[in-house]
């Protein structure tokens, strides 16, 4: 299937709901790992709106991003609990383990508040990380 | 044989709890996935027959079987830290399978939706106003005038939002919430659609919590007999904190870029797609069953202080021993929360600060620890309850850098729509710098020639403090919603209770990416 006509079975799957365009937009970025130029005009084109309109949106939320980054993503959580338990004392070892193979990403907060630091893989949930524990989850990734 | 209960809540699967899961299914026993008890540091936390172990990992299955294990910690229900609490809104949490109907029919579940049909939608809200509920997503609204003011608006189309986006860092009751007890959540949207005469229901929450979309769906379809005609649907937020503010959410359910609103108009008069809408929290909507069945609302009115009324699902986190959820009615302080309850600090340091409230928090000093939990007493010693999630520094915090933080942070998140929050937050963080700056260099546009009346020297210290103070007034004042108009209360309180960490310091220069 080209990415045209996955995108456009993913706006057919949201038919008839209210304000469609978070939830495809999500979809299409989970199956191509972004939302291209492209796929703003297609998606614009068949919600009645301008791809400026979806270029606002898509440019507004940080999880949707304009190209795709195939390495393994990494979401490492520096929000103030996670700093309060030492986060920011293991990211540089993190950034050394991940290269350019992995990247390593800072989310702000992953409701793992009370066992930071915390990261996550996918849906993999990873706490009590210090720097040896999340070197390894990087290497797994 | 053996029954096991071990948690698979999200914070547990982080903690290995599958793989131990896996280990005691290998020998032989029958294993049972709950929810949370919510002590945190126990986790993954094994219960046989009423007792528990923990934390536990694979290496201990053999010992705690043979009951050899030094993990033992007694009677969970009779546990100090279970055993003071008024569980109300987290009745269920470590008894019950998120997914299970027949757990949730057991212990009470559906008879607040089944007394409330009976009853006209006026009479449920005004029980929902005796009860003294307020909103606990932080503003602390009445949720019975919230409901009253949908009820009554004009519109044949209304709407239920339950705002989940709980962005707030040191908050995970509405996480646990979700994916312990979601038929709870389920059954309070159901009352509310009731009572103001809604046809469909919204759970927006986080992306970051896959473990609570996956749960709450699973909950909907397996209910959606029981809430017909209710239509819920789960939305997904896509990394904005900003959204967890009411009118930023309802535009992002629209599909906009997630913008704050001006009020008036107030949501609950045109909200979602232009109707009448109840936005609520989760703990909100989560205590609604329990004060809609048989006598629930003089209870729930019976307890707490003053105007702040019922229970509270209390959240602590960071560096503090015994992490976790802690239930109980307004009014403990802070000092028996950190302390008694929360053991001090996880690095056995002393406590330096505690942040209430999320980023947009005051950060208080232990020697304010005797404040009540109570919405006015905060509002008093200006601080703020926000979402109940209490955050613990030791003494090896700079707390300049945290107020540094909440600027950068409140620059990385703002939604751009008024300038108090999109500018100001980026000139707060440029002041902070220059307080900690070893040399101070003059603003290169003060030094051009052409510009006669700036001044030619840099600022001094005080006249730097001065512009930041003045800078927070006119962000508290001047912004539209609380992103922008409570970032200045961790930066002030840590300039007011720790002026020295704001003083020359080797500067950080961290952006948020």
């Amino acid at each position: 299937m080209t990415d045209t006509q996955t995108i456009a079975t993913m706006i057919e799957a949201h038919a008839g709901s209210e304000g469609p365009l978070l939830p495809i937009l999500h979809d299409v970025q989970r199956a191509l790992g972004c939302v291209s130029p492209a796929s703003e005009g297609q998606i614009a084109a068949a919600l009645n709106l301008s791809r400026a309109e979806v270029h606002g949106v898509v440019s507004f939320y940080h999880d949707f991003r304009e190209e795709a980054d195939p390495r393994p993503c990494v979401e490492l959580c520096r929000a103030e609990a996670c700093q309060a338990r030492g986060v920011e004392a293991i990211v540089a070892r993190a950034e050394a383990a991940a290269g350019n193979r992995v990247r390593v990403a800072s989310v702000y907060c992953l409701g793992l508040c009370s066992v930071g630091p915390a990261a996550r893989v996918g849906d993999q949930l990873h706490a009590r990380l210090d720097a040896a524990a999340l070197a390894k989850v990087i290497e797994n990734a | 044989m053996t029954t096991v209960r071990i948690s698979d809540d999200s914070l547990s699967l982080a903690l290995g709890a599958d793989a131990l899961a896996q280990a005691f299914t290998k020998a032989g026993c029958v294993v049972e996935r709950t929810s949370s008890w919510g002590m945190h540091w126990l986790e993954p936390l094994v219960e046989i027959d009423g007792m528990g172990f923990g934390p536990a990992s694979i290496t201990d299955v053999a010992a705690i079987l043979d009951g050899s294990s030094p993990l033992a910690i007694g009677v969970i229900a009779e546990h100090p830290f279970i055993k003071p609490q008024q569980r109300l809104t987290f009745a269920r949490a470590g008894k019950t399978r998120a997914l299970s109907l027949a757990d949730y029919k057991a212990t009470g579940g559906w008879d607040g939706l089944t007394r409330a049909r009976s009853m006209s939608g006026a009479d449920v809200i005004a029980e929902v106003s005796q009860s003294g509920l307020r909103g606990r997503g932080g503003a602390g609204f009445p949720a019975g005038i919230k409901w009253k003011t949908v009820a009554g608006a004009p519109g044949s189309r209304k709407y239920v939002v339950c705002n989940a986006d709980e962005g707030d860092s040191g908050t995970f009751a509405d996480r646990m919430l979700m994916e312990g007890d979601p038929f709870q959540l389920i059954e309070g949207i159901a009352i509310a659609a009731h009572a103001v005469g809604a046809q469909r229901g919204y759970i927006y929450t986080r992306s970051e919590y896959p473990h609570a979309i996956a749960k709450l769906r699973a909950a909907i379809i397996l209910a959606q007999d029981i809430i017909a005609p209710l239509h819920i649907e789960v939305r997904e937020g896509a990394g904005a904190y900003v959204c967890g503010e009411e009118t930023a959410l309802l535009n992002s359910i629209e599909g906009k870029r997630g913008v704050v609103r001006a009020k008036p108009p107030l949501p609950a008069l045109q909200g979602l797609f232009g109707c009448p809408t109840v936005v609520n929290n989760v703990l909100t909507i989560a205590a609604i069953p329990h004060i809609l069945s048989e006598g629930g609302a003089a209870q729930y009115a019976a307890l707490g202080v003053d105007r702040s009324l019922g229970t509270k699902p209390i959240q602590l986190a960071g560096n503090i021993r015994h992490g976790g959820l802690y239930e109980t009615a307004f009014g403990i302080t802070l000092h028996d929360l950190v302390y008694a309850i929360g053991g001090g600090t996880a690095s056995s340091r002393p406590v330096k600060a505690v942040q209430v409230g999320g980023p947009l928090g005051a950060y208080i000093a232990p020697d304010q620890f005797d404040l009540p939990f109570d919405y006015e007493a905060y509002a008093r010693a200006d601080a703020l309850i926000g979402h109940g999630g209490i955050v613990v520094f030791d003494d090896t915090a700079d707390m300049g850098a945290m107020a540094r933080f909440a600027m950068a942070f409140c620059a990385a998140e703002s939604c751009g729509k008024c300038t108090p929050c999109r500018i100001g937050s980026t000139r707060g963080v440029e002041l902070i710098d220059g307080l900690r700056a070893h040399e101070k260099a003059l603003d290169p546009v003060n030094a051009l020639p052409q510009m006669h009346n700036a001044p030619k020297q840099t600022r001094s210290r005080e006249a730097d403090i001065a512009l930041l103070e003045d800078l927070c007034e006119t962000m508290k004042y001047g912004s539209l919603c609380a992103l922008g108009g409570f970032a200045p209360y961790p930066v002030l309180s840590a300039l007011k209770h720790w002026p020295q960490d704001f003083e020359q310091n080797d500067l950080e220069r961290t952006d948020l990416g």
